[in-house]
């Protein structure tokens, strides 16, 4: 395949714009489209997270700036409790659905598999265009629900039945149906990426690319597209059954006509599990390359790592009552689950420890994607710890379903999952768009997103303990919550400092793409293969020439075989410069 | 604001020993934490990149994995292990005792049913208040729990108690309650739009308080 050296201007001429930029099959403007959409959507949920903590801060008065929305969605700025439920359902089901799995799956599955296994493209390029438009189309049928009589779901993302079985428990009717196709139609776009991610990984490696070759982010791809293949259909299935008991009279989860509310939880959580450590493993992935190039070091237990990520896999099946402990299930499985949560713990750990040790007698440099992968590990050993209380049965009696619960999925979620998409963006931007980005604005919004974060997510631990519970309106109705409202408008402060800290980076990313120093093909001397293509990489081909071929692992840094500190994976062998 | 930075004040028998697995994984999590956090920290200001000096090509270190995964291992189980009794303890089964409410859960309120005087539920002469759930201090108190529409949960948050409701089920709760006092009773499953501001009050009374406030109940609702 001859692909001639041009610029991407004379390409997108060439292939015509439909083609190029909205039809597009080259997975990296598939993985483009991917990103610009979820972080549209992360706007999205974002501005409704701060509306959360308006109300929470204040309840019951007029959100500054919101006075035009119409009745009954808001009272000339206030928000009317149905309209709060939405709202925290939506930014749950935006943030998971539409954000983090969009990022990671979307757009570092799409760019980085053919560009790290050696690939011109995806397997199936057609097939990755209809999984991005099939999303979007899943994103647009979400966002419509907003405008349709009774608004959009409110039953939480966990949509609980038999609350979202029947229209007359919420006065929501077509919102929660949207919600459920919405679901369903997300579910068939994932489950395209799943298969043409694994069929990537495993048929296209170039030559040399061993899978104990493979940099740890494409083994977390490749594990998480496995797991999201499984998962998936049964959150399909879940919504398809609790559609048909909305729409066409049947009773699965209503127990007036024999249903089983229980059912719904059980499948909910059976995809749940899984679903959290499909939004984890990438990111992991992630944290482990940025790691491993700042501190110009292998990988500490390489291998140890890709077990630990198929092992979480594995016991992710597992695991799915610890989210059932109070729900009236038999006791006796919650000791089961308790168990088997205690043992899905160890992995995590394990790979913390490698990155300490990775660390460890290292070269370190605190580049801007360095600060987010380290502050991954550190707010995801917090999130990590704090899932231990839930895991003890009779603790979670207590803090079940209270701001404890928030606080650790946050610590998880976005002080885990997000970071690391901070430090993937950041050091892979060079690549997306052939320049730099800023590092002095990079440092800024980091200091402030690690500052801000912590101050919003790690007092609502201290609400949790004095059980507050989460999706509530008003903590004022409460007298034992009274006290606590200093803690509450602190945090909603601090969500705003958090909040407007993103802009910093969005004006980085725009200022950067369009007037950031032009980037070399390997500016971080990394190892791995998309270094070795030209940045950006050609469209449709990615390397000029031939497939670059594979001499040795992904983290030949500092080795003592050779003299630079970093070993391209593609650089032929060569005679032993010199040995220590 | 800062005399709330930890559990509340503990009222029913059990709630101790939640609390004690409660303050016993804090602190091994602390220590944990502090450590990982301490280590990570040693690292960054000694291995920070310094001019002609390369990193030490290390590559791992089995027996460090096999220590470090059979450490995490023996903690996270020992946990489960020291959880398992307490749980069975507080959920399966519990202390005899005679069921003696009727916890009836439905959007937005907590029914609750007394026995009337015959002291039987499920009898003509059963009483029900709405959200007033009185009983004695120093007594054994059970209850069947279910719900008529959605999923609620019943969470008193001094007993360090919390059960779903489930409509179609009927769940068996039971606590005693060491402390005279008023307690909210919120509901903690998202039940509707009414779900917050669905609390009812959980009222601790002595014995003798409590059977004088019982034959002034049942009287007037003759």
């Amino acid at each position: 395949m001859a692909v001639a050296i041009q610029g991407r201007g004379a390409q997108a001429r060439a292939a015509g714009f439909w083609r190029t930029y909205i039809f597009a099959t080259d997975h990296k403007m598939i993985a483009r489209q991917f990103l610009f959409v979820a972080l549209f959507m992360m706007a999205l949920g974002g501005a409704m997270a701060m509306l959360l903590r308006w109300e929470l801060a204040w309840p019951e008065t007029a959100v500054p700036l919101m006075g035009w929305v119409p009745e009954p969605t808001m009272y000339e700025g206030a928000i009317p409790p149905n309209t709060y439920n939405a709202i925290f359902t939506m930014h749950a089901t935006i943030m998971i659905f539409f954000v983090v799995m969009p990022i990671l799956l979307g757009c570092f599955g799409n760019f980085l598999i053919p560009l790290m296994v050696g690939a011109r493209d995806m397997a199936f390029p057609r097939l990755n265009m209809l999984s991005f438009w099939t999303g979007a189309l899943a994103g647009a049928i979400l966002l419509s629900s907003f405008f349709v009589p009774g608004g959009a779901a409110a039953t939480g993302w966990t949509a609980y039945t038999p609350l979202s079985a029947q229209a007359s428990y919420t006065g929501v009717d077509w919102g929660q149906n949207l919600w459920c196709i919405s679901l369903i139609v997300l579910g068939l776009s994932s489950l395209m990426g799943a298969i043409n991610y694994i069929t990537t990984i495993v048929n296209m490696r170039t030559r040399g690319m061993t899978f104990f070759r493979l940099p740890l982010v494409i083994w977390a791809l490749l594990v998480t597209s496995v797991l999201v293949l499984m998962a998936l259909p049964v959150l399909t299935t879940a919504c398809a059954l609790l559609l048909f008991d909305r729409m066409a009279g049947t009773h699965f989860f209503l127990p007036q006509g024999g249903g089983e509310p229980l059912l719904w939880e059980h499948l909910f959580w059976f995809f749940g599990h899984p679903e959290v450590y499909v939004m984890i493993l990438p990111a992991m992935g992630i944290a482990s390359e940025v790691i491993a190039v700042f501190s110009r070091k292998p990988i500490f237990g390489y291998r140890a790592m890709a077990y630990a990520m198929i092992s979480i896999a594995l016991l992710s099946w597992l695991v799915w009552g610890h989210h059932m402990f109070q729900s009236g299930m038999n006791p006796a499985l919650g000791t089961s689950f308790m168990l088997s949560t205690m043992v899905i713990a160890v992995p995590s750990a394990v790979k913390t420890f490698n990155w300490l040790g990775t660390l460890y007698r290292g070269d370190l440099h605190f580049t801007t994607p360095m600060l987010h992968a380290l502050a991954f590990v550190a707010m995801f050993v917090i999130g990590g710890l704090s899932g231990i209380f839930m895991a003890a049965t009779p603790v979670d009696m207590y803090i079940h379903g209270t701001y404890f619960i928030v606080a650790h999925i946050h610590y998880v979620l976005f002080g885990g999952s997000l970071f690391a998409i901070f430090a993937g963006l950041t050091f892979w931007f060079p690549k997306m768009f052939g320049r730099m980005l800023s590092e002095p604005l990079g440092k800024l919004h980091f200091w402030l997103t690690l500052i801000a974060f912590n101050c919003t997510f790690f007092p609502m631990h201290i609400l949790g303990i004095n059980g507050a519970m989460r999706r509530i309106y008003n903590p004022l109705q409460y007298d034992f919550l009274k006290p606590l409202q200093p803690i509450n408008v602190f945090i909603t402060i601090s969500a705003f400092v958090l909040g407007a800290a993103q802009f910093i980076l969005l004006i980085n990313f725009i200022w950067s793409a369009r007037w950031g120093r032009r980037a070399s093909d390997n500016p971080w001397l990394a190892n791995t293969l998309e270094w070795s293509a030209p940045s950006p990489p050609l469209m449709h081909g990615n390397w000029p020439g031939a497939l670059p071929q594979v001499h040795r692992g992904p983290y030949e840094y500092s080795s003592p075989l050779h003299d630079a500190d970093y070993w391209p994976q593609n650089a032929p062998a060569e005679k032993i410069v010199s040995v220590r | 604001m800062f005399d709330h930075l930890w559990l509340p004040r503990a009222v029913s028998t059990y709630a101790p020993r939640i609390d004690f697995l409660f303050t016993l994984i804090f602190w091994i999590v602390a220590a944990v934490w502090v450590l990982v956090t301490l280590i990570m920290i040693v690292f960054l200001l000694r291995y920070r990149s310094r001019p002609g000096r390369k990193a030490a090509y290390i590559e791992g270190n089995p027996w460090l994995e096999a220590v470090w995964t059979l450490v995490t291992a023996a903690i996270l189980i020992g946990l489960a292990l020291l959880s398992r009794s307490s749980w069975a303890a507080i959920k399966e089964g519990g202390p005899p005792g005679q069921v003696f409410y009727k916890v009836n859960a439905r959007q937005f309120n907590w029914e609750i049913t007394y026995p009337g005087p015959d002291g039987r539920l499920g009898t003509a002469d059963d009483v029900v208040s709405e959200n007033d759930f009185h009983v004695p201090v120093g007594q054994v108190v059970r209850f069947t729990l279910t719900s008529k529409d959605v999923i609620h949960s019943f969470f008193v948050p001094a007993l360090r108690l919390k059960q779903d409701a489930v409509p179609g089920r009927e769940i068996q709760v039971w606590f005693e309650a060491t402390r005279v006092g008023q307690y909210e009773i919120p509901c903690a499953e998202l039940c509707g739009f009414g779900h917050s501001g669905m609390k009812g009050t959980l009222y601790v009374q002595t014995p003798a308080d409590y059977q004088s406030w019982l034959k002034q109940f049942y009287a007037g609702n003759r």
